[in-house]
């Protein structure tokens, strides 16, 4: 308790930075508020809440299974119910979950005072809770999906799912995935940009390595799904045959596309909890972790290798032998990584002296349970055992070992760990205790037979059972430990609840933990540190125990407030020198706003009036050139004081900002969107049935050279733009920007012309016309994309926002021209050589 | 037999790891720094890609042999699911096709070509072979034997529907006169698996 004696130094600087970092009270301050801390808690929170919605589904799953021929619910109810449990655990708890606790921490852990995109954590926020609040809808009033969470075409087209239902997965979990791109945009950002002075990537905490590896993942693993749950609503809503064999699309294209996704999922489930357990591990053992480089270069390997590994759910869809064996070796491999970090941790344990205190037996936990389902998997990677044991019960338990084990254990962990930072409190003894033994017979009881009834023979997703199987007592058996394990969850919750009531404040750094988020006041204030640390090694408060007290003191970087403005530091990405005052926005209602008229844009899609959809698609454009008005500068200012004697510019004034390297990822999201359109095309050519089509492109040379040589000389003039406003020429930039403005509107003109001639087939008659008309549609999105950039760069230069030394949003726009001028290449090169598809 | 062999390897792998995690909590001392290269070197990655090879190996095999290859002898037979029905055909062999019922001759390697009219289920007959789906628009083959004649119960094994639970069907193998018979025309249901006893 020490740690929290009161130092006397500047309590004006303490006030003035809480007024600037404050929100308002009462609702506005709700959706105002675009503070990590906050928004952090409030996705844990949210997915907390549908954990136990899940969990409800689950234990309806097992009540229903408990008896043979049982007729608790029907078949219809029961399909809903687990298709329910998966997308919930799934996109709703486990993803928002990782979120949350990268949110709160990562800037405290990294030494900074908020993430670099603040107004966009506040975005993905609302987009998750309007995007649940539909999945919610649909299960109250009984259309809640019921294809399963995999919703394998040709089951979930609309010929076999007539109803709403496959829309609500599609459209609801296609909106929450827009927070998931949001969040793996800014996490990357935040941890190659926003650290504290000294911190080169090689003294980063191992966690900010796996959420930097995990953001990265979602960066590249969300696109096909989300291009997948697109092309499946287009051809529910108006008939463009993707994945339907009778007009050459192909049901095995949505597996593809799906699995692109959902194996790299699971790690990226995986990545963030095995971070939580290498932050936590040391910390209990009293000592450092073992083998820092080995693990980095594990993650790295772990994630390379599980984007090669999407076809092993695919084991049975009649796949060549030596394909088949390809990925059973590289299923296979992704154990060497895990087990290079199961041994890291045993390692770590060795080398200190552990201590069993509660996070460190929810670990314990982890490890059993996480290592079993890791070798049912590498079971399951041996492909004449998949092909008897695939979609049994088997499965069902494998993946509930791995997930659980390796997900929900160590966040228990990490509550345990971390709760007393977010509510500057002690625990209750021996609650956590309690609910731990109960969490953990009950889940063996569960999970541990379903194996056995699964080799049995037992498959998943069937609703009900004959008595004659011999599978009474094992189900019966399951089903108790369900609800055992249900009161464990259920106590755990309760004994975090309780801590509003505890009195006993928690010492100032609990569990003797030597990274920056504890080298603060808890509970943390909205700016997080007084001033800003140094950092030297990856245990800053082992090197110095008064750091905490220094910052406090005001000793660090940033000990003021300029112009009420919320300030934090940027570094240079791999060495961590200085490099900039970033300049963050304060509190805004834009995120809220634009995440309602988004979610206008799903209703209007779900509810079938799509004569609307068009407007809040306006509407979003609006908003966002709003949103991007807000920042900058109109002076420059040059470098100013930092403290320690250091000076550094205001962002505005740099190249290298955290909007360019966002802007960058984002480039990199959407490039996979776009790679995974023209995978889906030769996939299509080369393997579905009924090619080639009835009728070829037309004859496009005209349409495609305007096309494709308007964007390329709108490059050149932005090029030319940028070199005169290097040389101050305002006006000159400014008529090259809408010369660039007028060629890619000219461009967009040539690209419409192919339609609207007619020159492309029926795009409901046959998947070429379909996805040639999908690539033509991406490409014009990119071309408006690019021309509503150009305008407002002119706009901004007009109204003085850009000098010589402010140019990072003209190369932001340059980067987009760019990239639309490719993408012009791409598409309409492809489409040309299309023309002759017969 | 795969099954004990990689049920063995597992329980060891896992007994291996708690024993190093108690070891961990209970010995004395501790606090002195380890060995990386032995730890992760030796245990992470030889450990680890040691047990891996070999069960690759042993699966590659294995797997070679369940391969769909043609042979001397054999019978090919079509299998079409849709919801909720399984529908088998015969080729020349035999003009009619049956319904919900899949037969053959028994001690004779044969393979089945799976396909589907709707949407995707997948052909499991869990005494006789692992599963592979029916999807429309592809054909995937399978091989599989029945060792005696018999009954063998096959499933759906890939959701399709409120149907799933029970859309399955039954395998009828034969012995020899009882498939020259069913080749010829007879019902399967007037055909009982030992047409000599």
């Amino acid at each position: 308790m020490s740690g929290d004696a009161e130092p006397a130094a500047q309590p004006d600087l303490r006030l003035e930075l809480a007024r600037t970092w404050s929100t308002p009270q009462g609702w506005w301050g709700v959706i105002v508020n675009v503070n990590h801390t906050d928004l952090g808690k409030r996705f844990m929170a949210a997915a907390a809440f549908y954990f136990c919605v899940a969990g409800i589904l689950s234990m309806l799953i097992r009540a229903q299974l408990a008896s043979p021929r049982s007729a608790f619910v029907g078949p219809e109810i029961y399909n809903q119910i687990f298709t329910m449990h998966g997308t919930l655990m799934m996109f709703m708890f486990a993803i928002p979950m990782f979120e949350g606790l990268a949110l709160y921490l990562l800037p405290k852990m990294l030494g900074a005072r908020d993430m670099a995109f603040p107004r966009l954590t506040a975005y993905g926020w609302w987009c998750y809770v309007f995007g649940g609040m539909i999945l919610l809808a649909s299960m109250l009033v009984g259309k809640a999906p019921d294809g399963g969470w995999f919703m394998y075409t040709p089951l979930s087209s609309r010929t076999y799912t007539p109803g709403i239902n496959a829309d609500i997965w599609l459209l609801g979990v296609t909106f929450v995935e827009i927070s998931a791109v949001c969040a793996a945009v800014e996490i990357t950002v935040t941890i190659l940009k926003l650290r504290a002075p000294g911190m080169s990537l090689d003294k980063m905490p191992l966690v900010a390595w796996y959420l930097l590896v995990t953001a990265l993942m979602m960066v590249f693993g969300f696109p096909p799904l989300i291009l997948g749950s697109v092309l499946l609503e287009v051809e529910r809503a108006f008939g463009w045959p993707f994945f339907d064999p009778a007009r050459g699309g192909d049901a095995l294209l949505w597996q593809h596309l799906f699995w692109l996704f959902g194996h790299p999922e699971v790690y990226i489930i995986f990545l963030p909890a095995a971070g939580v357990i290498s932050t936590i591990i040391p910390v209990m053992a009293r000592t450092r972790i073992v083998g820092y480089g080995w693990i980095v270069a594990a993650i790295f390997a772990l994630a390379i290798l599980s984007f090669g590994l999407w076809v092993h759910h695919m084991f049975t869809v009649g796949i060549p032998h030596m394909a088949l064996a390809f990925f059973s070796a590289a299923s296979t491999l992704v154990a060497i990584p895990t087990g290079i970090q199961v041994f890291a941790w045993l390692a770590t344990l060795w080398q200190g002296r552990p201590e069993l205190k509660l996070p460190m037996l929810y670990l314990l936990g982890m490890f059993v349970v996480f290592v079993m389902g890791g070798l049912t998997g590498v079971m399951l990677a041996v492909v004449p055992f998949n092909w008897q044991a695939h979609d049994t019960a088997f499965v069902t338990a494998h993946l509930h070992y791995v997930l659980v084990g390796g997900f929900v254990f160590p966040m228990l962990a990490a509550i345990a760990y971390w709760l007393p930072h977010v509510t500057g409190r002690q625990r209750l003894p021996r609650l956590g205790e309690a609910a731990f033994w109960l969490i953990f017979v009950g889940f063996h009881a569960t999970f541990f037979f379903m194996h056995i009834v699964g080799l049995m023979g037992m498959r998943r997703r069937i609703d009900t059972y004959h008595a004659e199987t011999g599978w009474t007592l094992i189900n019966a058996l399951s089903s108790v430990g369900s609800y055992v394990m249900a009161f464990g969850f259920a106590l755990f919750l309760g004994d975090c609840l309780m801590q509003r009531f505890v009195k006993r404040r928690a010492a100032a750094d609990p569990w003797g933990a030597t990274t920056l988020e504890w080298a603060m006041a808890i509970p943390p204030r909205a700016y997080n540190f007084v001033s800003l640390p140094s950092v030297r090694s990856r245990d800053p408060l082992a090197d110095e125990p008064g750091l905490t007290q220094q910052l406090k003191r005001g000793e660090g970087y940033l000990a003021r407030v300029r112009e009420g403005l919320r300030e934090t530091l940027g570094v240079e990405t791999s060495t961590g020198r200085i490099e900039q005052i970033v300049v963050l926005p304060g509190n805004s209602a834009l995120p809220f706003i634009m995440a309602l008229v988004t979610g206008g844009f799903f209703l209007s899609m779900l509810a079938g009036l799509y004569w609307i959809a068009p407007a809040p698609v306006l509407g979003v454009v609006v908003l966002a050139c709003r949103w991007a008005w807000q920042g900058g500068a109109r002076a420059d200012v040059g470098p100013l004081q930092i403290g320690r004697g250091e000076r550094a510019p205001p962002h505005p004034e740099t190249t290298s900002t955290p909007g360019w390297w966002g802007s960058v990822f984002t480039l990199c999201a959407d490039a996979t969107f776009f790679a995974s359109l023209v995978f889906g095309f030769a996939f299509l050519w080369v393997v579905a049935p009924n090619w080639p089509p009835p009728a070829c492109i037309g004859s496009i040379s005209v349409e495609a050279a305007i096309g494709i040589a308007a964007p390329m000389l709108a490059v050149v003039a932005v090029s030319f733009a940028r070199a005169a406003l290097r040389r101050g020429a305002l006006a000159r930039a400014m008529g090259a920007c809408m010369a660039a403005g007028v060629l890619v509107f000219v461009a967009a003109a040539g690209v419409a012309a192919i339609p609207v001639l007619g020159k492309l087939p029926d795009v409901t008659a046959h998947a070429y016309a379909a996805v040639a008309g999908a690539m033509l549609a991406y490409l014009a999105l990119h071309l408006v994309i690019a021309f509503v950039m150009l305008g407002f760069a002119a706009a901004r230069l007009r109204a003085g926002y850009m000098s010589a030394l402010r140019m990072h949003e003209l190369a932001i726009v340059e980067q987009w021209t760019r990239y639309a001028a490719v993408v012009a290449a791409i598409v309409l090169v492809i489409l040309l050589l299309s023309g002759a598809c017969r | 037999m795969m099954w004990r062999v990689m049920l063995i390897g597992a329980t060891g792998a896992f007994a291996l790891v708690m024993v190093l995690l108690a070891a961990g909590f209970l010995r004395p001392g501790g606090g002195a720094p380890v060995s990386v290269g032995a730890w992760l070197g030796w245990g992470g990655v030889g450990f680890v890609s040691t047990v891996l090879l070999a069960l690759l190996a042993y699966a590659f095999t294995v797997g070679l042999r369940l391969a769909p290859t043609a042979s001397p002898g054999g019978v090919t037979i079509t299998a079409t699911a849709e919801q909720w029905r399984w529908r088998f055909d015969y080729g020349p062999l035999r003009s009619g096709g049956t319904e919900a019922i899949m037969v053959l001759p028994a001690g004779r390697p044969v393979v089945v070509q799976v396909t589907a009219r709707d949407v995707i289920h997948s052909f499991w007959v869990p005494r006789l072979a692992g599963k592979i789906d029916a999807i429309p628009g592809h054909v995937n083959r399978l091989r599989l034997q029945a060792a005696a004649p018999g009954e063998y119960a096959g499933v759906c094994a890939e959701f399709c529907g409120i149907g799933h639970r029970s859309h399955g069907f039954m395998v009828l193998a034969l012995d020899e006169p009882g498939w020259n018979a069913f080749v010829s025309g007879t019902d399967p249901d007037e055909l009982s698996p030992w047409t000599l006893r």
